[in-house]
């Protein structure tokens, strides 16, 4: 598939962005179209955002602890302004008892520290709609 | 004459050994030469270099006697949930040999909302402990004497928010504010280069900075007004050598717009503190502290021509890498956690909070806490590393690495000078982005094994998801909304307005010093969120531009 756009973005109120970042570089250097919404959005932001850019992926960052909140949050709205095609993935600081939450709730994946951004990657190519 | 012997022999060595190394390619990458000899540290002086401990340039350390005298301050970082929560926490460390308090807040508190805000959904309680006005501060600190304690807040935005309630808390003790000793970290430019916690825009930040060091001169003369920290710069991914230049560039903008306010510089600099990281490297670490101290001490010499020694020591409060954590295998980063300490101790560091276990999974539970909270006391009192003071002074490996790293800063900070100074430098991305390419490089270094992290790229093994995380309830909102209302129906809210309607008044003033006024409303039991309300109506909001 070409031109596989992905919105990667940073909801609440978590500044550590050293994550989100180095994995949006990699997914430009695997040959996807990138976009960094930078640190401090809100779900509504975030779901308008990709809404614009019109982004087969989402990938959302978040080290706070707030992800069972916010995670959740995003897919409902992406739901509700019709992008329900958009596979939605997650990372961060997350405990492994909250990823079947989150499964259940729309992240098609969750990855952890130590994850390396080839395995992101491979993620996205298999399971891009 | 030596060297000469000393080079010829040291050019033999080289020969035998580059020919017996054909071996072993794995270790041939590795950036620090294979041996190092007087012949790396030629001109080598030891007065002017190093010199006493206590002593220009501080090379070896700031105090004369350094842990001779007493050991660093065992400071663990803490907070979580509620301010009832988190006192118990603050009174099992000081119970358990902790010498002093270091604050956690959750991150609606260090970006200036209410828990009750839409912005907080989701974040209230979590990464530290929710403070919406002087009622919870008040909790916080019950049965901690604050005239015995010294207390560190990690707050950069509100700093002046919680050093008044901290002010309004100790008064209701009965202890003065020039008994008070502690440290905000009020470091504002790391936050929009770094760590995200910014609320306004520069110049209102920077004028909140300098009334901080103005007010706390004269009222509370044995608090650090600022800590100046490189810590967060190296977690978001930057060398030992950015975190030390890009830190201190901005510890010379603050000195810059205290002086640009008027003030002598030897009035506040002995003030100044400053934060660093403790990373996996021991060596390169330990030459990393010295470098800074001689780095900061010319440049209060030489470029503000500080008088007072005081003003020229580079005082600095530590904490272990938090990124170097794995959630891989979590009991290894216990062995990480002591090497990292006994870096910090050997840079003669003045404070130190190690971190815990289970840290890249959650926050830690007591029991991690205190197992790293014990490897400070088992470093201090068993490993003889604080026994002498600076002991790899003289090292050849360690001053020339010292000198290397001095002189990266140096480059660094000449640049940072070239581009207008470190606001300047911020505005332009150009710091963001030498960060952010030193993050990307370790990551890559990582993925083709060039680094290696055991448990990670290495020695990997299947393992049970970890049990017995600490998780923050929540229902912390509710409990914080209820505590809200509570304070908004017994104060006299016809004060509040009163005081609020000052603040603003003199926010629009830059000649007023805004910390009596943030005082007063603090007191009369304004929210945080209403005193940063009035400020951002009248300063704005800064917006980060974002570049990959």
């Amino acid at each position: 598939m070409a031109n596989i756009k992905v919105l990667v973005a940073k909801p609440g109120l978590d500044g550590h962005d050293r994550g989100a970042k180095v994995v949006a570089r990699a997914l430009r250097d695997a040959g996807f179209e990138v976009i960094y919404t930078g640190i401090r959005l809100t779900p509504e932001q975030i779901a308008e955002a990709a809404l614009q850019d019109d982004v087969n992926v989402v990938a959302l960052s978040l080290l706070s602890g707030a992800h069972n909140t916010l995670f959740p949050k995003v897919v409902e709205l992406l739901k509700e302004k019709g992008m329900t095609d958009v596979l939605v993935i997650g990372g961060g600081v997350i405990p492994d008892a909250d990823i079947p939450g989150l499964k259940a709730a729309g992240i098609a994946e969750v990855f952890t520290p130590g994850t390396p951004t080839s395995k992101v990657v491979d993620f996205i190519n298999a399971n891009v709609k | 004459m030596a060297n000469e012997t000393l080079k010829a022999g040291f050019d033999a060595y080289m020969a035998k050994a580059d020919a017996a190394s054909a071996k072993f390619p794995e270790r041939a990458h590795l950036e620090p030469n294979r041996l190092y000899t007087p012949l790396d540290i030629e001109g080598f002086d030891y007065e002017k270099d190093l010199g006493f401990p206590g002593e220009y340039p501080f090379t070896r350390g700031v105090q004369p006697t350094m842990y001779r005298g007493k050991f660093w301050t065992m400071r663990m970082y803490a907070g979580f949930s509620t301010a009832e929560e988190s006192n118990k926490r603050y009174r099992y460390l000081l119970a358990n040999g902790g010498s002093g308090l270091s604050c956690a807040f959750d991150l609606p508190t260090q970006i200036g909302y209410d828990s009750t805000d839409p912005m907080a959904e989701g974040e209230v309680g979590k990464v530290g402990v929710a403070i919406d006005s002087l009622a919870d501060m008040e909790i916080l600190f019950d049965q901690i004497a604050l005239d015995k304690v010294s207390t560190s807040m990690t707050i950069n935005a509100p700093a002046s928010v919680l050093l008044c309630m901290y002010i309004a808390v100790a008064k209701k003790q009965g202890v003065p504010s020039d008994a008070l000793r502690g440290t905000i970290q009020n470091d504002i430019l790391k936050e929009y280069a770094a760590r995200g916690t910014y609320i306004f825009p520069p110049k209102p930040s920077m004028r909140l900075i300098t009334n901080i060091f103005e007010y706390c001169a004269k009222y509370v003369p044995k608090w650090n007004t600022i800590s100046i920290s490189g810590y967060h710069i190296r977690e978001a991914g930057s060398t030992a050598s950015q975190e030390i230049a890009f830190t201190i560039a901005d510890g010379i903008a603050y000195v810059e717009a205290a002086i640009k306010a008027g003030m002598d510089v030897d009035a506040f600099a002995g003030r100044l503190s400053f934060f660093w990281n403790a990373h996996n490297n021991v060596l390169e670490e330990v030459a990393k502290f010295r470098a800074s101290r001689r780095v900061w001490a010319k440049v209060m010499k030489e470029r503000f021509g500080a008088k007072k020694a005081k003003s020229m020591m580079l005082r600095v409060h530590t904490q272990t890498a938090g990124s170097m954590l794995t959630a891989q295998q979590p009991n290894n980063n216990i062995v990480r956690v002591a090497l990292q300490t006994a870096a910090a101790v050997m840079g003669g560091t003045q404070s130190l909070h190690t971190n815990s276990k289970d840290e890249a999974l959650a926050l830690p539970t007591t029991e991690s806490v205190t197992i790293a909270l014990r490897t400070q006391q088992i470093v201090a009192y068993e490993s003889g590393l604080a026994d002498t003071i600076d002991p790899l002074g003289g090292s050849y490996y360690v001053e020339a690495l010292t000198n290397k790293i001095e002189k990266e800063a140096w480059d660094y900070i000449e640049k940072i000078d070239e581009l207008g100074g470190a606001p300047e430098a911020i505005a332009k991305g150009y710091i963001q982005k030498e960060i952010q390419d030193s993050a990307y490089k370790w990551q890559m270094d990582i993925e083709a094994g060039r680094r290696i992290i055991v448990g990670v790229n290495k020695f990997t093994q299947e393992e049970e998801p970890p049990k017995n995380l600490l998780r923050v309830d929540g229902s912390v909102g509710k409990l914080q909304a209820d505590k809200i209302a509570k304070v908004k129906a017994t104060r006299d809210n016809a004060a509040v307005a009163a005081k609020l309607a000052a603040l603003k008044a003199a926010c629009a003033d830059e000649h007023v010093n805004l910390v009596p006024l943030i005082l007063e409303a603090v007191e009369a039991y304004a929210t945080e969120g209403e005193i940063c309300g009035v400020m951002r109506e009248v300063f704005g909001e800064y917006k980060a531009h974002t570049a990959l």
